[in-house]
């Protein structure tokens, strides 16, 4: 049930990862014919499926299926909770991210590998470990019920919640591998002139590492967006509440396949929008 | 789904050699050409491969115990099945699933399949399914019937209406002028059965069948509005059956004395 849009998140993932670093070099003479070849085939495994989405697409009835208050709702609150579960990615994910790239500490390979879990984990699993924790009869859940009577499942903080949980490694990853690659000395340096450790983080760690940060973000943004496993599983599906467009995309192919293709286009072009648009701004700034 | 990946086998023909390791492996369907080959012959003795059953989420149980008794009478068969929602089910079918039988929820979703050519013959009708509510052991909240289930305290899950059971579980409040607002729509009924089974929900609507296979972990509460929203099983043959001949066997087993007992035994009515 995983959707296939996540895989071609994790694939984007690389390319833009690698995007701070990137150094423009030119292959001399034209590409090899052996590289050039199964380079071509992999360009076609992963754009035809969506180009074939584009070709089946029923672009007559597009306007009528669009219009429709449920695909709004649908798509109105995937952005709320996609951006919410950024926000909370950023607010814990980059002092985790520092956590582990400027201390030391034992065990910290150990930590490291569990943070990154929820990458391969399948989304379906992180919901189900999600209700066993944090569900009405969870670990944590059941106490958040007895003493604040407070409930996420089939709410739309649980929402939040499960994209956060399968979003915020992708933005860990790349800020720790940004900061990793940013030089200390500059933090101690504003150290020994008498900043405060946090004054150092806040005012030179922080601008240093912006790009590696918004391209992290964008990325979680992006998994959360299209993030389905956890969310059925742990929120459920109610329209308005807690139905984002990947649940509305899976339900609606269950009755209406032409409406599945046209959830499926508006999220698309949602996506590429975003990722193209802040690609140019701030991934190749560095 | 599946639907995808016969595109993504497509690209890769269409791409070339070098693919043919990853199409090998991404490919679900391993046994195209194993049982293809044998389902020559008809004589109920020499029937042998995979047998590809695609069902409704609420045969799961059932199904499980007839594939295990067919292979058990057919040495060499081997019975897989695809447990889901039906309309996910009939959309994977028409879509170019390689599937041999598929049993549906209700007529709506057979409609789908025989609509797009993929039935062979008519689908017959093998059980009929009632509704009934699930609720949490020792029924705490004391729901005794459908209309309780709308007291706005209560955490009620109902199956998407474009599922079978979501689409009967409407048709039954309808029929009593009853507004009930669940918390979620879930999948399918098996899906919503569990936000019971872990208490994460107080009651659902699903069918008796599931409220029995869930054994101690739920209690049943019937309801008489059920009886306006009984839902038909029908199964068929698939007009692509990689294996017909074995295929119409099971289904004979489904439709026979002994299969009946089984399915009476996990709560279906007869047809």
């Amino acid at each position: 049930m995983t959707s296939p849009s996540s895989l071609d998140k994790a694939g984007a993932a690389d390319t833009l990862a690698a995007g701070p670093r990137r150094r423009r070099v030119r292959v001399r003479g034209g590409a090899p014919l052996p590289l050039l070849l199964p380079a071509l085939i992999g360009l076609a495994f992963l754009t035809l499926p969506l180009v074939a989405l584009l070709i089946r697409a029923p672009w007559r009835s597009m306007p009528d299926l669009l219009t429709s208050t449920e695909v709004w709702q649908a798509l109105q609150l995937s952005l709320v909770c996609a951006t919410a579960a950024t926000a909370v990615s950023l607010v814990i994910g980059v002092p985790l991210a520092w956590l582990l790239a400027r201390v030391e500490f034992p065990g910290r390979g150990i930590v490291r590998a569990l943070v990154t879990l929820p990458l391969v984990l399948p989304p379906v699993v992180g919901g189900v470990a999600l209700l066993m924790a944090l569900g009405r009869n969870g670990v944590i859940g059941k106490w958040l019920d007895a003493w604040f009577g407070i409930t996420l499942p089939f709410t739309t903080a649980g929402v939040v919640v499960a994209e956060a949980f399968v979003a915020m490694p992708f933005l860990v990853i790349s800020v720790e591998g940004t900061l990793r690659a940013a030089d200390p000395r500059y933090e101690e340096a504003a150290t020994t002139l008498g900043a405060s450790r946090f004054t150092a983080f806040r005012r030179v760690t922080l601008p240093l590492i912006a790009p590696g940060i918004a391209a992290g973000a964008v990325l979680a943004w992006a998994r959360a967006l299209g993030e389905f496993g956890a969310t059925i599983t742990f929120a459920g599906n109610f329209p308005g509440r807690t139905q984002t467009m990947p649940l509305a995309v899976y339900l609606a192919l269950q009755s209406d396949p032409e409406a599945a293709i046209a959830l499926s286009l508006v999220l698309l072009a949602v996506s590429v929008a975003v990722l193209a648009g802040l690609r140019d701004r701030w991934m190749t700034a560095s | 789904m599946t639907r995808s990946v016969r595109r993504t086998r497509r690209t890769l023909q269409v791409t070339g050699v070098g693919a043919a390791a990853l199409l090998a492996l991404s490919a679900c369907s391993s046994s195209d050409g194993s049982s293809s080959a044998k389902s020559g012959s008809s004589a109920s003795a020499g029937l042998s491969g995979e047998v590809t059953v695609f069902a409704a989420a609420s045969l799961k149980e059932s199904f499980t115990t007839l594939g295990k008794e067919f292979e058990k009478a057919h040495p060499g068969t081997e019975v897989t099945f695809s447990f889901g929602g039906s309309d996910a089910l009939a959309a994977s079918i028409t879509g170019g699933a390689p599937a041999d039988v598929f049993a549906s929820a209700s007529p709506k979703t057979m409609k789908i399949v025989t609509d797009a050519g993929g039935a062979s013959g008519t689908p017959a009708t093998f059980v009929r399914n009632q509704l009934e509510i699930a609720t949490l052991p020792g029924n705490p909240d004391k729901v005794a019937s459908l209309k309780d289930l709308t007291k706005s305290d209560l955490k009620v899950v109902l199956c998407d209406k474009a599922v079978p059971c979501g689409a009967a579980a409407q048709k039954a409040l309808d029929a009593s002028k009853l507004k009930l607002t669940p918390v979620s729509y879930e999948e399918d009924v098996k899906a919503a059965l569990n936000k019971v089974v872990l208490k994460e929900a107080d009651a659902a609507v699903v069918y008796k069948t599931d409220v029995k296979a869930a054994g101690d972990k739920v209690e049943g509460v019937e309801f008489p509005e059920s009886a306006d929203a009984i839902n038909d099983y029908p199964i068929t043959l698939l007009k692509d059956a990689p294996n017909a001949a074995a295929a119409e066997a099971f289904i004979a087993l489904v439709q026979s004395a002994e299969g009946q007992k089984v399915l009476n035994a996990a709560g279906f009515l007869k047809p």
